[in-house]
């Protein structure tokens, strides 16, 4: 389980910085990533909180 | 229960307050470089880069300016604090109360106190810009001083009452709040900035460099703001930390590491806080900007959502949140080593109260190149005091630790020193011509002169 978590953690980074490289080349649009720095901010903190409370 | 636990809290906190730190509690390089990183990765940042921009900062001169900085800065820690810290293993204000006595330590700690409440105070109204955001209420402009108006001043007090609130309560969970979100908001700095790059006209990497002069770092101030140059900066980089170095705030958290090289982990947080998250956060205020066609209102919250989205406005918030919070807990146990036996959590609630009104006031964010500058160069004396009495004392005949060994709670020395040091570096200001980011390092200087010889003066009565 931790296990786990800890790749949705560090799937939530990826998921903050890589989508900006996406716009840069024109892969994704601003507002894509705006959702995708969103979502990747929520499994970042998601889990850490989890791991925390316990 | 909560106060217990507070109360609790103290307590671990006072541990080796008054001795040195056991082998037992040493902590390696790593666990350094992760500390500075997060710590220089703040709120602040997404103010100083952009009164960078502000100021018409060159490209070059920026790039260069804080890479030298930094490296300055860096070597501060590791030559002069780290030094001292991993010899002695003690804090600042032991080492100070042994050397300047106990009322003088005392005078520091409210001085200090003060500071971090100003420093507090512009993290809360950083906060605060991201909060307004979906009240659309109007900001503050670079050259204001006084409140924009009411909403504004709603705004503020009520995140000052959380934050105030949060910091009564405890530092702990702060503290491991912080150390989570200091990767994540280094990255919503780069990812933000790389994402606006093509609306700035950045359409591969090799134009980066072109449209930066053009666009971003232009070397033309705004209406109303001084010109830096690379002196500007390269001293700023060096010195805005100048009261942790050179002023050897640092000595209470490097006295944990196992060797003095401990004080290079600093670098974490110089190229990392300084020099990416300013790079960053001044490429997003450049596009603000250029949309705005210069507006002049200063406000990091939109900027980061306009670029970032909730994501950006978030990243301000916390990043204020997790500066302002320690900061007033800070100040709360600097003050409370000047009143011990008030009740922490009332001396907290007075910073918090002096804090959310000093947020109020605009010019604290406007300003903050100026404060931070300030900030250092009023504590730095007792970094040079510390310094001369630590290595070069013994090996000139005065006595070291003076007010330890005459069991003094005054050292004349050491105020004669912090006050005409200071007064010497207004003098130099004031006759010259010479900006406040500049007077550090004839400042330290002076500070070690003074120091020697009015302790020459002072201890002769002891030796006769």
């Amino acid at each position: 389980m931790k296990i786990l978590l800890k790749l949705v953690s560090i799937a939530g980074l990826i998921l903050t910085i890589l989508p900006s490289i996406g716009v840069f080349y024109e892969v994704i649009s601003q507002d894509e990533n705006k959702y995708f720095m969103l979502i990747g901010t929520l499994l970042w903190f998601g889990p850490k909180i989890i791991f925390k409370a316990k | 229960m909560l106060l217990e636990k507070l109360s609790a809290h103290l307590e671990e906190v006072k541990e080796y307050e008054r001795e040195p730190v056991p082998a037992s509690r040493w902590r390696g390089f790593k666990s350094f470089l992760g500390m500075y990183a997060g710590e220089h990765t703040a709120g602040t940042e997404f103010v100083i880069g952009p009164l960078f921009v502000a100021h018409g900062a060159g490209a070059m001169d920026l790039i260069l300016g804080l890479l030298l900085g930094n490296f300055l800065a860096v070597l501060s820690w590791a030559f002069i604090c780290a030094p001292i810290a991993v010899r002695e293993r003690v804090t600042l204000y032991y080492l100070l109360e042994k050397i300047c006595g106990k009322h003088l330590t005392n005078a520091y700690n409210l001085v200090n106190a003060l500071m971090f409440c100003f420093l507090a105070g512009s993290m809360i109204a950083v906060s605060a810009t991201a909060i307004g955001i979906p009240f659309n209420i109007p900001l503050a402009k670079l050259t204001d001083w006084l409140p924009s108006g009411l909403p504004w001043i709603i705004i503020v007090v009520l995140v000052g009452a959380v934050t105030t609130f949060v910091a009564t309560l405890g530092y702990d969970k702060v503290e491991k709040f912080s150390t989570i979100a200091a990767p994540w908001m280094i990255l919503v700095f780069l990812a933000a900035a790389i994402a606006v790059l093509p609306e700035l006209g950045v359409k591969n990497w090799g134009d980066f460099f072109q449209v930066a002069q053009d666009k971003i770092w232009t070397g033309k101030p705004l209406a109303g703001q001084s010109k830096f140059t690379f002196w500007h900066i390269l001293f700023f980089a060096w010195f805005c930390n100048m009261a942790m170095h050179i002023g050897m705030a640092d000595l209470s958290i490097l006295r944990y590491a196992k060797k003095w090289t401990a004080g290079f982990a600093s670098a974490g947080g110089m190229y990392v806080g300084h020099y990416i998250a300013w790079l960053a956060s001044g490429i997003l205020y450049a596009l603000f900007l250029q949309q705005s066609n210069e507006n002049l209102e200063f406000a990091p919250g939109p900027v980061a959502y306009s670029a970032a989205g909730i994501t950006g406005a978030l990243c301000v918030i916390i990043a204020g949140w997790t500066t302002a919070n320690p900061t007033i807990y800070r100040a709360g146990l600097a003050l409370q080593a000047i009143m011990p036996k008030a009740k922490t959590w009332k001396i907290t609630l007075i910073v918090g109260s002096i804090t959310t009104l000093a947020a109020c006031f605009p010019a604290l964010v406007m300003q903050l190149l100026d404060f931070v500058a300030l900030y250092g160069l009023i504590l730095m004396p007792m970094g040079a005091i510390i310094f001369i009495d630590y290595w070069l004392f013994p090996r000139i005949g005065l006595q070291s630790n003076l007010a330890a060994v005459k069991n003094l709670t005054f050292n004349v020395a050491a105020l004669i020193t912090w006050l005409g040091s200071l007064l010497a570096c207004y003098l130099i200001a004031k006759t010259t011509g010479l900006e406040i980011f500049f007077l550090g390092l004839p400042g330290w200087f002076l500070a070690a002169l003074i120091y020697i010889f009015s302790s020459y003066a002072y201890q002769k009565k002891w030796s006769k």
